[in-house]
């Protein structure tokens, strides 16, 4: 039952999203614009790693359109609870789970196909990445959007306008893009900084993926990186379900 | 006749930044297998509240409640297949089909996609929605969105039918067809119907029993001619002077402009 409704509820959202295609292509524009218009300033500076610059900018972007994209992704929500629809699917028998589950696998489905385009951007522009750090890339994109998206619609769900949920959602997408070392490397700061991103969990899974870019599968960076991006995951998905199960929205 | 919906203390209180908000009070009241029963009450009286309540979209904060024989608390399942809901405010998303729509729902009740299919048409056929099936729920007008919202309702063949304000926005027609609709659910398929209105011929013309809240609680209950012989002095008296008797709001005296008898 799960999966039928899972799979239901997840043909609904992709085929809202099919039909919107402008929106969908929108959401690669910002990182596609730091990659033509940022990316070229990198390519004489010493960022410290391994590598080319651009093996250090399109992880980061990678992530940063999972972050950006999926943080917003309750906004839906908000949208959906005002026309009713939240309340006439959750009348049903349909499984909560798969509410929760259909959407984000949704989701998941929009930002791996945007990372693509991304990246295969990314190669004309001149980024040369091993196939496997390439995929290993798209799947920390495809975690990081299951759990950032999880946590935004459980937030969605608890809020009841969209001006309650921008400011809130800023508050976390911001700190944590410049905290995390997105643009630019950590290893670049001061100490002080360094120390303080390492409270920032989207920062280890900004440098996993850059490892993976280098072709680098066994490093410490990326143990960490699988660590905390099952692990949110985990957590994410089961908040995410404890508030659709229970919140008379 | 057995009773279709029962519920003891039922009661909902909102937290709120302003303070907690007592909804619904203490709502007893039983429901029939097949009776039609009408839900009134003022703005703000509670009838919404109860109805996401009994459909197991809102959690009690007190009381217990049991629909078509299952515990509202220990069977929410149960309530959700046995039950149809039309939310005062509709349930439609306006980006896509009619037919999608229909379909969809017949898939969350867990239809098999061809079953699902051939419900939708039924459906629309039923509520005269097939000449616009194509079309986006967005581009109908409110009084065929009502009609989509019922038919989405009817899709599993509920045995109990809750309906928040339905004919709200239809025009005298829509509502004609709306009574038949009800009339005919409950006549050839044994429905039970527990809904809300604020017209109060239709209450007279639909229901077959009526109670009446305010303030999150039951005012009084009973057929509509029962109510007006005991609040309103006479069976002559206007449903209006009877639920104003009762609900104790705007202008009419208790006794309302027909004397009182004896
Ligand atoms: N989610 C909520 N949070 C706080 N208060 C609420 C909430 N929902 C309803 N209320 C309050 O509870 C009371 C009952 O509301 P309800 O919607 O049940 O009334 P109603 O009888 O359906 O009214 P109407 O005839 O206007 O539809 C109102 O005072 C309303 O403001
Ligand atoms: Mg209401």
């Amino acid at each position: 039952m799960l999966l039928h409704d899972t799979a239901l509820v997840y043909g609904r959202y992709l085929r809202q999203s099919l039909r919107s295609r402008f929106a969908l292509l929108f959401g690669v524009l910002t990182p596609l614009l730091y990659l033509l218009f940022f990316g070229p300033l990198l390519t004489e500076l010493p960022l410290g790693g391994q590598g080319s610059s651009w093996q250090v900018l399109v992880p980061g972007l990678l992530l940063q359109l999972g972050l950006f994209g999926a943080l917003f992704a309750g906004f839906a929500v908000i949208i959906e609870k005002g026309q009713g629809v939240v309340e006439r699917m959750r009348v049903t028998p349909v499984s909560r789970l798969a509410l929760l589950l259909g959407r984000v696998l949704r989701d998941a489905t929009v930002f791996v196909f945007q990372a693509v385009l991304l990246v295969l951007a990314a190669l004309v522009m001149g980024l040369r990445a091993p196939l496997a750090g390439v995929l290993i890339g798209f799947a920390f994109v495809a975690l990081l959007t299951l759990s950032l998206a999880s946590v935004s619609y459980a937030l969605g769900m608890k809020v009841r306008t969209p001006q309650e949920f921008g400011p809130l959602i800023n508050m976390v997408s911001m700190p944590s893009m410049l905290l995390s070392g997105l643009m630019l490397p950590m290893t670049l700061a001061p100490a002080w900084l360094d120390v303080l991103s390492h409270f920032v969990p989207f920062r280890y899974l900004v440098d996993a993926v850059r490892d993976a870019y280098v072709g680098h599968y066994t490093t410490p960076h990326m143990l960490y990186g699988t660590l905390v991006a099952l692990a949110s995951t985990a957590l994410s998905v089961t908040l995410g379900t404890r508030v659709f199960r229970t919140t008379g929205a | 006749m057995p009773a279709v919906i029962s519920t003891a203390g039922l009661a909902r209180t909102f937290r709120t930044k302003a303070g907690p908000v007592d909804a619904v009070r203490c709502v007893d009241l039983t429901v029939h297998e097949g009776e039609i029963l009408g839900f009134l009450g003022p703005n703000g009286a509670g009838k919404t509240t109860t109805l996401r309540m009994l459909t197991t979209l809102l959690k009690p904060t007190g009381g217990a409640a049991t629909v078509a024989g299952c515990d509202l608390a220990t069977d929410p399942a149960g309530v959700r297949r046995a039950s149809g809901y039309v939310a005062q405010s509709g349930g439609a998303d306006p980006q896509i089909t009619v037919r999608e729509e229909l379909v969809t729902q017949g898939r969350l009740y867990r239809l098999p996609k061809a079953e699902a299919v051939a419900r939708a048409a039924e459906l629309a056929e039923e509520l005269d929605l097939t000449s616009l099936l194509d079309r986006k729920t967005g581009a109908l007008s409110g009084g065929q969105r009502r009609r989509l919202d019922i038919a989405m309702a009817l899709t599993h063949r509920p045995k109990v039918l809750f309906l928040d304000e339905p004919t709200t926005g239809l025009d005298p027609a829509g509502r004609a067809d709306l009574w038949t609709l009800v009339r005919r659910l409950r006549d050839e398929h044994g429905t039970t119907v527990f809904l809300t209105t604020h017209y109060l011929d239709e209450a007279d013309a639909l229901a077959d029993r009526l109670v009446i809240v305010d303030r999150g609680t039951v005012a009084a209950e009973g057929t509509p001619n029962a109510l007006r012989l005991r609040h309103a002095g006479s069976l002559d008296a206007t449903l209006q002077d009877t639920f104003l008797a009762i609900t104790g709001r705007g202008p009419a005296a208790p006794a309302g402009p027909a004397p009182v008898a004896v």
